[in-house]
């Protein structure tokens, strides 16, 4: 190589140093680790996440929170709980009391995949978990009036109290009927939206119907 | 050169001027089918018309017997497949439930409202509210029966929906199976005109039970003349939908064969009505008041009614 010839190194130049390449702690990648964050911060964030997709179906305006980071946490806390509440009524004694564990289970999780499907082979361009995601979170009101219910009927079992029972379930019905079809109803094609929210307002009925003639023993 | 001339792009002339200029030529027109008036009671006026032709509807038959084979493409395991069996609109469920529910004497639901699309969705849906409402109602009119009395712990009946789910569901899906195995199985043996696919016998049955929706509401109302009065108004009504649509098809067969099966027909349409009435509904009880017999130890004895 004659070019080369010319180059000299000064003898008082270290060539020496390291090869390897330190994995410096401004990497990117070390923020989006979650396996050395405490326990606590991991609970919390998913806790946060679920507490605001609720406060998204108490107000429901046209955000898309619940629609893009879709999470079956709150729909799984919420149909427990309602079915834990239905318990407790005349089913203890005879074969025809109010719905069973199970059965207040099934009813939610098997309604809201059915309308879900009957959405999608509409022509709606909602994904699956996204619509199953919309329809158990916007059981929340109804969580509501199972609760009031059940301080109503705390109080006593009278035609005072039915009546007060009656106004809250159905101002509820309506509130989780309007706003599930506030999220879904875009998604639809525009002359079948009548068709994929009857099903809605089938489902929050039956779910409504169970609510009010709950009676504990 | 007039060989250039020729090759050059011409404009052709309307067809109007063309014929003009030649009026020798030989001329293919083409005409749009003619539209299809929704009221078509004028043609039932002629008494020369073939049976046929009111019961098929109109010209247009022919087109929908060739779009019948261009629909379902898609293979079976994929989802457009089965998006085929929801393609209609708003407004076609509501007619078909209005065509299930005011029935025009003369005409075939099938070939009127369902036109080659049969769909599932009316189906599907009406045996859902069916079944919550024949419950839910049933549920209130025991409420309403036994409200006053001192005994009654009012219970929500929960039970009984699966019992309807699984009744109806039944009677909408295995009824027309049966009845579609048992026409074709007559079609090998006699040539028939009519035949219907196992879709649109779902679709029928589906949408006559619609009427039985508005009438387990009404069943509320705890008098016996009116639940029976009920009973056979519906029943009129969404048995001649059935029979209206099925006469059709076992016209041609043995006599004795054709009136069996329109009968049982009716007859299991029938079972359905008075099978709810009588297992979700209470009997509405008379009130008289309740003679008092003294018994031989001096204890006096209240004869309850029931």
């Amino acid at each position: 190589f004659p070019g080369l010839a010319d180059v000299s190194i000064s003898q008082d130049i270290p060539v020496e140093g390291e090869i390897t390449v330190p994995v410096g702690s401004h990497s990117p990648d070390e923020d989006y680790s979650t396996l050395d964050e405490p326990v606590r911060d991991t609970i919390m964030r998913d806790l946060k996440a679920v507490g605001k997709k609720f406060v998204h179906v108490m107000y429901p305006r046209k955000s898309s929170a619940l629609l893009r980071d879709w999470d079956l946490w709150g729909p799984l806390v919420l149909c427990v709980s309602l079915a834990l509440m239905l318990q407790g009524g005349s089913a203890d004694s005879k074969d025809d009391g109010g719905p069973q564990f199970a059965e207040v289970f099934v009813i939610i999780w098997f309604g809201a995949v059915v309308i879900t499907l009957n959405s999608k082979l509409l022509g709606g361009t909602i994904s699956f978990f996204q619509s199953l995601c919309v329809l158990g979170y916007c059981v929340l009101p109804l969580t509501v009036a199972m609760l009031v219910c059940r301080l109503v009927l705390l109080a006593g079992a009278g035609t005072i109290s039915f009546i007060i029972r009656l106004i809250v379930v159905m101002a509820m019905f309506g509130w989780s009927t309007l706003a599930s079809t506030a999220f879904l109803a875009d998604s639809q094609p525009p002359n079948r939206k009548a068709l994929v929210v009857y099903p809605i307002f089938l489902f929050y009925f039956v779910i409504s119907w169970m609510i009010l003639t709950f009676t504990p023993q | 050169m007039a060989a250039a001339d020729e090759l050059k792009f011409q404009e052709f002339d309307d067809a109007a001027n063309l014929l003009a200029a030649t009026p020798d030529a030989t001329t293919i027109s083409i005409d749009e089918p003619a539209e299809i008036p929704k009221n078509q009671h004028s043609r039932l006026q002629e008494p020369g018309r073939e049976e046929d032709d009111e019961l098929l509807g109109t010209d247009d038959s022919d087109k929908t017997e060739l779009l019948a084979g261009q629909k379902k493409s898609a293979p079976f395991w994929t989802f457009e497949y089965y998006q085929t069996f929801f393609d209609v609109d708003t407004y076609q469920v509501l007619d078909r439930i209005k065509g299930s529910v005011f029935p025009v004497p003369g005409k075939n639901f099938v070939r009127l409202y369902i036109r080659s699309n049969p769909d599932l969705y009316g189906p599907f849906w009406i045996c859902a509210t069916l079944v919550f409402t024949i419950a839910v109602s049933g549920n209130l009119s025991n409420f309403f029966i036994h409200l006053g009395k001192p005994t009654y712990h009012y219970v929500p009946e929960f039970r009984k929906v699966s019992i309807a789910a699984t009744t109806i569901y039944a009677y909408a899906w295995l009824v027309p199976l049966a009845l579609w195995g048992f026409l074709m199985w007559r079609n090998s043996k006699v040539m028939n005109i009519v035949s219907y696919s196992f879709l649109e016998i779902v679709c029928v049955y589906g949408y006559s039970l619609f009427i039985y929706i508005p009438t387990a509401i009404l069943w509320i109302i705890p008098q016996k003349v009116v639940r029976w009065v009920l009973v056979v108004f519906s029943l009129c009504l969404s048995g001649s939908v059935l029979v209206m649509t099925f006469w059709p098809a076992v016209r041609d067969d043995n006599r004795r064969v054709a009136l069996a099966t329109v009968g049982t027909i009716l007859l299991l349409h029938a079972l359905l009505a008075v099978g709810c009435l009588a297992y979700f509904f209470d009997a509405p009880e008379l009130d008289f008041p309740a003679p008092i017999i003294p018994a031989h130890n001096g204890t006096t004895v209240t004869i309850k009614s029931h």
